[in-house]
């Protein structure tokens, strides 16, 4: 075992220290880099986190040539010097063995994951000529780009210089996209990213399926251990004892998919016992008395059979609420895309916070500010008649955000009208996205899938082209101007270079614009002519950013006591306890509970979440962080281990009701979750031909999701709506 | 002289692991081995549950049967702080100062030599924090020198209830778990 | 109910330590073997009987070098850090068993080899004449190989108890943590020791001799295992866990059957009636003494490893 893992490590180590010298020779012949003079003692560069999309400043340390650690830095008002262990970890992403090294073309068939590596020459002049070729027959409007994060600015920027307006991210519908949307109808304002939550100062937090501690968007972590370490009242209420839970007044085991009932019980109580923010709601808000109204019914006892939850136990959360309020946060979560109806109890959870009085006031959401940066000064882009393609006749009313299923949908109807060209940045469209078949059956529909990555995802498994980018150690991304408790900028830069061909995002963009005869749109020399010209413009230092990475502002107002003027951008201009909107689109203009359809006998719901030191699919090959955690777990309950005669640590497959089975995965025995459902953290199970590493580990939730229920307000993609079986594994 | 010790507070850790992959670069852990890890204790039965998570490694005890155990003398105990090290060279691997610790915080490093924590004493030599508590996001960790009775470490054990792992095992242990 | 769920997953460590596989036990067999045989030998030079006690004291000297060679190798294989082993030689640990051991086995081969050479075997004098003389000048003189006697029998008695010693000072592994342990190795050294004379031996008064007291250390190691549990059992949670390994646990089978069953108790019977002369002399009974003594090793150092203070469910 001892000679075993030795061989592994020295391979591992040898192949990093090989790897780099080969990207160093490859950028010496194209005279980016110096001939040697060998790096000795350690430098550190500022620069800012890209494992997840929270952009935590970072300080990246390189001692005598080669990158050693990262650091959070103290200027950094998100992290405040400290990363989560996935930007701790962030350097395996540059020493990962099975990251791209080259532009790849596919052999044969889309999928078989055989690749010729190519020029960047040859890849650019053979998507610019199939890109030409769409425009030509079906418009420009038939090339769709998914990205995710800040990489994707420059080529979101290309995509729409080109004529399209189809760009999309999974991070609406199949994430925060029914949150944003139940909140923008109640407050007609985001919750936004990151979220605007005073964490920090409440003495209450609510936290419905909320996994903070195991979610780690890292300013909302430190803030939950600042909450609890101060004392402040924490409920939970989640169908696992999660992290959050543990550091819970009251957890609150509900049964999966009955929190609007929850929701509507306590807010049932405030408003019945007279506990809300009266002053507040007087002020503020539109449609109070239907709404009180409305609420008649769903006594605690009537929520009971439905959740689960002791109606004293309701009676007691709600009363500890409403107690400390205004300073009662109750979280409005980010992944949101559970039941169908999310976007209604997203806005019962706004309507709970209205009640309180939490939005604009300390403790609950406080105003975010931002720096005034100019953008560059492009041309104008080409109009597109046709519109997005993801929502015809606004289907989904609410969507203010491109629908990535929508798009999906249109590529395999033709309808509204064809799209025939996929770019997809950074984001992993098979474990992002539910209904994998439907994913890769839209994909035969392609005249050309172009994908944009660090490692070899399954998605890039489907593509034509891959194009393999740098690592956010090694390039430049766009400017972060940050929308935040305080102002600041943030600054992305590289610290040491790309071992092989990789290339940032902002380069291939540029120049794929420029096959594509787009150059005006990128009129700046390089990336860094591009910062200079912006921050001049805001009268900020370029040669300050470069040094320190972060520029802060002055500190402004953020609540309404500080001065910030309470401000509704509903139709109403209030706070909408009864939408009218909604009421007009034929929906419930007061949240409704439905109950969910109960699990198939025998079988058992798939609920998923995350883990600390991973990032969707996209770190399980990093080998700081695989080694932390290589593998995923399904949580079972203790009793219902024991029905099934399971063990702890066992292997077994998952079964779902179309049939589907998992990859193998290990059985975690646990008091710690509800018998009637199990729980997998996402983003494992990779069938990758590329990701040596991670390929086969664990189960992956999003083969297991083929069924999802459709939010009707914005099109979100519920995804809690699968139920598995036990099947034997190998051992 | 100076006992360097960690007070560990259970209430904010939330068991993320950055510990852990703070120590993995900051100390070139090889990969496969922790110096550090995270226990998740939970008692009773769904949902009445207690939990508590806790950021673990080697407890530089004040009475390290690892040292004494050590036919080499490679084990041995820091002239600073009270810190417990290992010498590589002139360790023979025998394993004997693995079987002697009731926390199972050593391991054979691919390199044949017994290692661990070391408290990271090149970074407290320096006057920094050891790299999982400069790290750690949620501020749960305290290092410094209970001789001290000033330091941060003192102030926050008198101040709070807290308890060692195992001290029925007799190695009086140096981290102290807050709740 | 607990759930101690570590992400620690350490090579050799997790979920619980595997450190040492089959050369410690080995070791710690042979040690104890050729403890009890320079116990055995040193006994009866110190009697004066080295004449009668052929197999005892012609033999048993050099095999003895070459079994404890044999044990220091699989010690020597075990070390992870191999070619620092010298770095034991460097120095001496008052506190640390492995210390002494190292040392003490030093001591024991000058000891060996002066028993050897108070009758060395005619194929080594054929090729060495010198030791002749020697031999006779040590052979002739009996207060020198009274003196011999009583070093091998000292040095043999501590090397013995060091087997156990080694494991009963780790207070970490519950299992070990007995004094009684030392005790124990260096009865089951004797009884093997007895029981390979009593096995090898040509001359039958010697064969008896030795199987009479090989019954006698049985009994004694019966004993001796008993205190040894009774001690766990009647000490903390940990410890009545450790014991439970042995006698209900995964161990158990081995143990009962293996250990006490076919590595004493039936011996120990078949031995009882040979010596009263109700059964014929087997060499099946010295055999599986040996054995079980080897296996005995075996399950102490295992089971040990497994035997903790706290009980984790590992996470993976």
């Amino acid at each position: 075992m001892n000679a075993l893992s030795r061989r592994k490590f020295l391979k591992i180590t040898g192949f990093t220290a090989g790897a780099a010298a080969a990207g160093t020779a490859a950028l010496r012949a194209t005279g980016v880099l110096q001939p040697p003079a060998p790096e000795r003692g350690t430098r550190t560069v500022p620069t800012s986190c890209d494992i997840c999309f929270w952009k935590c400043g970072a300080i990246a340390h390189v001692r005598d040539g080669e990158l050693w650690k990262i650091e959070g830095n103290p200027l950094d008002p998100l992290s405040e010097g400290r990363l989560c262990p996935r930007g701790t970890g962030g350097i395996g992403a540059h020493f990962d063995p099975d990251r791209l090294r080259s532009p790849l073309m596919r052999k044969h068939l889309r999928g078989e994951e055989e690749w010729v590596e190519v020029t960047w020459d040859e890849a650019f002049d053979f998507i610019a000529k199939k890109m030409t070729a769409i425009k030509e027959q079906h418009g420009p409007e038939a090339v769709a780009l998914f990205s995710h994060g800040i990489g994707g600015n420059f080529l979101k920027h290309m995509i729409k210089a080109y004529g399209s307006p189809n760009i999309t991210a999974p991070s609406f519908a199949q994430c925060r996209g029914p949150r944003d949307v139940g909140f923008r109808l109640t407050f007609g304002e985001d919750v936004s990213s990151p979220e605007r939550t005073d964490i920090r100062n409440a003495r209450c937090l609510v936290l419905i399926g909320s996994h903070l501690g195991e979610n780690m968007h890292n300013t909302q972590v430190q803030e939950f251990a600042d909450a609890v370490g101060n004392g402040a009242t924490v409920i939970v209420a989640d169908p696992r004892f999660s992290i959050a839970a543990s550091k819970a007044k009251y957890y609150l085991p509900v049964k999966p998919g009955t929190d609007i009932a929850l929701l509507l019980a306590w807010m049932h109580v405030i408003v019945t016992e007279g506990l809300y923010d009266k002053e507040y709601v007087a002020a503020h808000g539109f449609g109070f008395e239907q709404f009180a109204a409305s609420l008649a019914p769903f006594t605690p006892a009537w929520a009971y059979p439905e959740t689960g939850i002791e109606p004293s136990v309701i009676e007691a959360t709600a009363r500890e609420m409403a107690a400390h309020k205004p300073s009662t946060l109750v979280h409005p979560g980010r992944h949101a895309t559970w039941y169908g109806d999310d976007a209604q109890r997203s806005r019962a959870i706004a309507l709970l916070n209205a009640l309180l009085g939490s939005w604009g006031r300390k403790g609950g959401f406080y105003t975010p500010v931002s720096m005034d940066v100019p953008g560059y000064p492009y041309p104008e882009y080409p109009k597109s008649e046709r519109g997005k393609v993801d929502n015809p006749g606004h289907k989904y009313p609410f969507a203010h955000e491109t629908i990535t299923t929508g798009i999906r949908e249109a590529t395999l109807t033709g309808q509204p009208y064809p799209v025939k060209g996929w770019w997809v940045y950074a984001t992993n469209l098979i474990h992002a996205l539910p209904n994998e078949a439907e994913t890769i059956k839209a994909i035969q529909n392609l005249d050309l899938m172009v994908v944009v990555d660090v490692i070899p995802s399954e998605i890039a498994g489907w593509a034509d082209v891959v194009l393999p980018e740098s690592v956010y150690l090694e390039r430049h991304d766009d400017l972060n101007v940050e929308w935040f408790r305080e102002p600041f900028i943030a600054l992305r830069q590289p610290v040491v270079p790309s071992p092989h061909e990789q290339k940032p995002n902002w380069w291939i963009a540029k120049s794929m614009a420029e096959r594509l005869g787009l150059g005006a749109y990128f009129p700046w020399k390089d990336i860094e002519e591009y910062f200079q010209h912006r921050l001049t413009a805001a009268g900020l230092s370029y040669e300050r950013l470069k040094k320190d990475g972060i520029i802060r502002g002055v500190k402004q107002p953020v609540y309404f006591a500080e001065g910030v003027t309470p401000t509704f951008p509903t139709p109403s201009g209030k706070i909408e306890f009864m939408s009218p909107q909604l009421q007009q689109a034929g929906f419930d203009p007061v949240p409704v509970y439905h109950r969910p359809p109960p699990a198939p006998p025998g079988s058992y719901r798939l609920l998923f979440g995350r883990s600390p030191v991973h990032s969707f699919s996209r770190t399980q090959s990093n080998r700081i962080l695989s080694d932390m955690m290589p593998e995923n777990e399904v949580w079972v309950n203790t009793d219902i281990a024991r029905r099934h005669g399971l063990t702890h640590g066992q292997y077994v497959r998952l079964k779902n009701q179309d049939g589907v089975v998992s990859n193998r995965v290990r059985v975690k025995v646990t008091e710690r979750i509800r018998p009637e459902c199990v729980y997998i953290v996402h983003g494992f199970g990779h069938t990758a031909r590329g990701l040596h590493h991670a390929a086969g580990k664990g189960a992956s939730d999003a083969q297991l999701i083929t069924r999802y229920a459709t939010d009707p307000l914005m099109g979100g993609t519920a995804m809690n709506m699968n139920f598995v079986t036990f099947e034997p594994a190998e051992a | 002289m100076a006992r360097y010790a960690m007070a560990i507070d259970t209430v904010r850790c939330v068991g993320c692991m950055d510990c852990v992959a703070a120590c993995k670069t900051e100390n070139g852990v090889p990969e496969g081995y922790d110096r550090d890890w995270i226990t998740y204790e939970s008692t009773g039965q769904f949902p009445t549950l207690h939990m508590e998570i806790r950021s673990e490694r080697c407890n530089h005890c004040d009475d390290p049967p690892c040292v004494g155990c050590c036919p080499c003398g490679a084990s041995h105990i820091h002239e600073r702080g009270g810190v417990v090290l290992v010498h590589h060279d002139k360790c023979s691997g025998c394993k004997a100062c693995i079987a002697a610790c009731p926390y199972d915080a050593r391991f054979i490093h691919p390199d044949g030599y017994a290692d661990k924590c070391t408290f990271c004493i090149h970074r407290v030599e320096a006057g920094k924090d050891p790299a999982c508590v400069a790290v750690c996001p949620t501020h749960c960790m305290h290092f410094g020198d209970l001789e001290d009775p000033h330091s941060e470490v003192s102030r926050i054990l008198a101040s709070r209830n807290s308890h060692a792992l195992v001290p029925a095992a007799g190695t009086k242990p140096q981290i102290f778990y807050l709740r | 109910m607990n759930e101690i769920v570590s992400t620690r997953t350490n090579p050799m460590i997790d979920p619980a330590i595997h450190i040492w596989g089959w050369e410690i036990p080995v070791y710690l067999f042979l040690g104890g073997l050729v403890a009890g045989m320079m116990m055995i030998s040193g006994y009866f030079l110190f009697r004066g009987r080295q004449k009668e006690m052929a197999t005892s004291c012609l033999t048993l000297p050099l095999l003895s070098v070459v079994l404890l060679s044999l044990g220091m190798f699989a010690l020597f294989l075990d070390l992870a850090h191999r070619w620092y082993f010298w770095r034991m030689y460097m120095t001496f640990q008052p506190a640390s068993p492995m210390s002494w051991g190292s040392w003490i086995l030093l001591l024991v081969y000058p000891a060996l080899l002066a028993n050897a050479l108070i009758r060395p075997p005619a194929w080594l004098t054929a090729r060495i004449p010198a030791l002749v003389t020697l031999s006779e000048r040590i052979g002739t003189r009996s207060a020198t190989v009274k003196f011999i006697g009583i070093a091998n029998m000292l040095l043999g008695a501590m090397l013995g108890v060091y087997t156990g010693v080694l494991l009963s000072a780790f207070g970490a592994r519950p299992l070990w943590n007995s004094s009684i342990l030392g005790l124990l190795f260096l009865t089951s050294g004797l009884s093997s020791a007895a029981a390979f004379v009593h096995l090898v031996a040509r001359d039958e008064f010697e064969q008896k001799l030795l199987a009479k007291a090989d019954n006698a250390f049985l009994t004694a190691e019966i004993v001796i295992i008993g205190m040894f549990l009774i001690g766990l059992l009647s000490s903390t949670a940990v410890h009545i866990e450790a014991a439970q390994l042995l006698l209900s646990g995964p161990f158990a089978p081995v143990f009962w059957v293996f250990v006490i069953g076919l590595g004493i108790v039936i011996p120990l019977i078949v031995q009882s009636l040979a010596v009263n002369h109700k059964v014929a002399h087997t060499p099946v009974a010295p055999i599986l003494v040996v054995l079980g003594g080897l296996i005995l090793r075996f399950v102490i150092v295992q089971a040990g490893q497994v035997s903790h203070w706290t009980r984790l469910f590992p996470s993976h």
